[in-house]
């Protein structure tokens, strides 16, 4: 089979060649994963935090209703929902575009896996690392800012990546709602020009190479925060995922 | 405000569309599972084999099924099968073959974990009594991983039940199809929408705190 790459030099019929479309389409993936993921860190750290409170059964049960509702729907159920339900439950969200609604859901879809994350690193952390902040006065975000966090968040710093990686791979799915990320270009692409081993080739290297972008980022994130002396956690852990 | 009204979600409703669908996402979930448990666990023997090109090939095949969205897992199966077999074989074979060779790659990587997380010991022990490695594999090593590794391996059947809504893209009539296509009928797709919701929760979640009570039960041993 041979492979004919000038189909990307083909003009799209809109005055751009497939190769500019792409790139643009690469963009929005890149776009829509770096705006979720500034959603689900922050709501997954919160979250994960909730669920190791002392003393607030409440807040700790509030946290595991969010981790449980967001884990057990698939994605694509969940785009719909904040595609087509919420906008029309509440009107406020009809002015969002369908970029912001995607967002929030592959943003907080992800933070429930996050969150569990949160949790599993600070419920790894010695107990006396809690004590000791306590029986020096911290109050309680003290302890979780200056003591928790900073060293949970060392030992999390592996499955957070894969993590990472993960909510790059999902963006894939906000083709279902026409954001022209690069799946959907993937599609529309391979009808019209009926090239699509090139077009998906092309597609899948660009996915790779962004995943590859996030890992090599991330360990040298993990690299440059570890603490001398302190090994890393093993990354073999066992765990589901997709 | 929306009006939800609910009055149309009969019986029939979930006769006529969601039980063609629920059982085709059942059926796929069951055979990408059994599928890939069984090239998962070959790969994961490739993986962790002495030859260092049966390891290399092994690897790449998973890396590179881990590294790319599952959608575009699906789309290139979709495309290549034609190719390579002469003629179109429908979007609910397709979505079989695609689910267990990408399934494969993901028991694989809990296969791996789970036979590392026997020690090795085990493995020395039964080549000191003089079993083969097939031997030694299947009546030590294989057993005391499955059980390690069974909570995981519910928990990963339970991701792949809800990614096979994903079939959507190739236009297989799977759960999802079936609510979608509901909605349109009756032209109420955002009840249609909160049900398919509903009903995809309490099914995983029913599954997963099934696994949850197994999970403990295996610990205790």
């Amino acid at each position: 089979m041979v492979l004919e790459w000038q189909v990307f030099l083909n003009d799209d019929g809109g005055g751009r060649t497939y190769l500019q479309w792409m790139l643009e389409a690469w963009s929005w993936t890149l776009g829509v994963a770096v705006a979720a993921w500034c959603v689900a860190i922050p709501c997954g750290a919160a979250i994960g935090v909730m669920r190791t409170l002392q003393g607030a059964p409440f807040l700790a049960r509030v946290g595991q209703i969010w981790v449980e509702l967001f884990r057990n729907i698939p994605l694509l159920v969940q785009i719909f929902l904040w595609y087509f339900v919420l906008p029309k439950l509440f009107p406020v969200m009809q002015q969002f575009s369908s970029f912001w609604l995607v967002v929030l859901a592959l943003g907080l879809f992800t933070s429930a896996r996050i969150a569990e994350q949160f949790r599993a690193g600070i419920e790894s952390l010695p107990k006396g690392q809690r004590y000791a902040a306590m029986a020096l006065g911290f109050k309680t975000w003290q302890l979780y800012w200056y003591v928790l966090l900073p060293a949970a968040l060392r030992v999390i710093m592996p499955p957070l990546t894969s993590e990472s990686m993960n909510l790059l791979k999902n963006s894939s799915v906000a083709f279902a709602v026409s954001i022209t990320e690069l799946t959907m270009f993937a599609m529309q692409a391979q009808e019209e020009t009926s090239k699509g081993v090139e077009v998906y080739l092309a597609v899948t290297f660009l996915y790779m190479i962004s995943a590859l972008t996030i890992n090599r980022l991330f360990s040298w994130i993990e690299a440059s925060l570890r603490i001398p002396g302190q090994s890393a956690a093993k990354s073999t852990t066992l765990s589901a995922g997709h | 405000m929306l009006n939800l009204d609910v009055s149309f979600i009969n019986w029939d409703l979930f006769h006529q569309f969601i039980l063609k669908g629920l059982l085709f996402s059942l059926e796929l979930t069951a055979v990408a599972s059994l599928g890939g448990l069984f090239f998962g666990t070959l790969l994961a023997l490739l993986r962790l084999s002495d030859s260092k090109i049966l390891r290399a090939i092994a690897a790449s095949y998973v890396n590179g099924m881990r590294s790319i969205p599952l959608v575009m897992v699906i789309l290139w199966f979709y495309l290549l099968i034609p190719v390579f077999i002469g003629k179109s074989i429908g979007a609910e074979w397709s979505a079989f073959i695609t689910f267990v060779a990408f399934e494969a790659a993901f028991f694989c990587e809990i296969m791996r974990a789970g036979i590392e997380s026997v020690s090795k010991g085990q493995r020395m022990a039964a080549q000191a009594l003089g079993m083969s490695y097939a031997q030694s594999m299947q009546l030590i090593v294989l057993p005391q991983a499955f059980r390690n590794m069974v909570p995981v391996l519910l928990t990963q059947t339970i991701v792949l039940f809800q990614d096979t809504s994903l079939v959507y893209a190739i236009g297989a009539y799977d759960l999802l199809k079936g609510f979608v296509t509901a909605g349109r009928i009756y032209g109420r797709p955002e009840e249609v929408y909160l049900l398919a919701a509903v009903v995809y929760f309490v099914l995983c979640f029913g599954l997963s705190s099934v696994v949850k009570q197994l999970q403990r039960r295996l610990s205790l041993s």
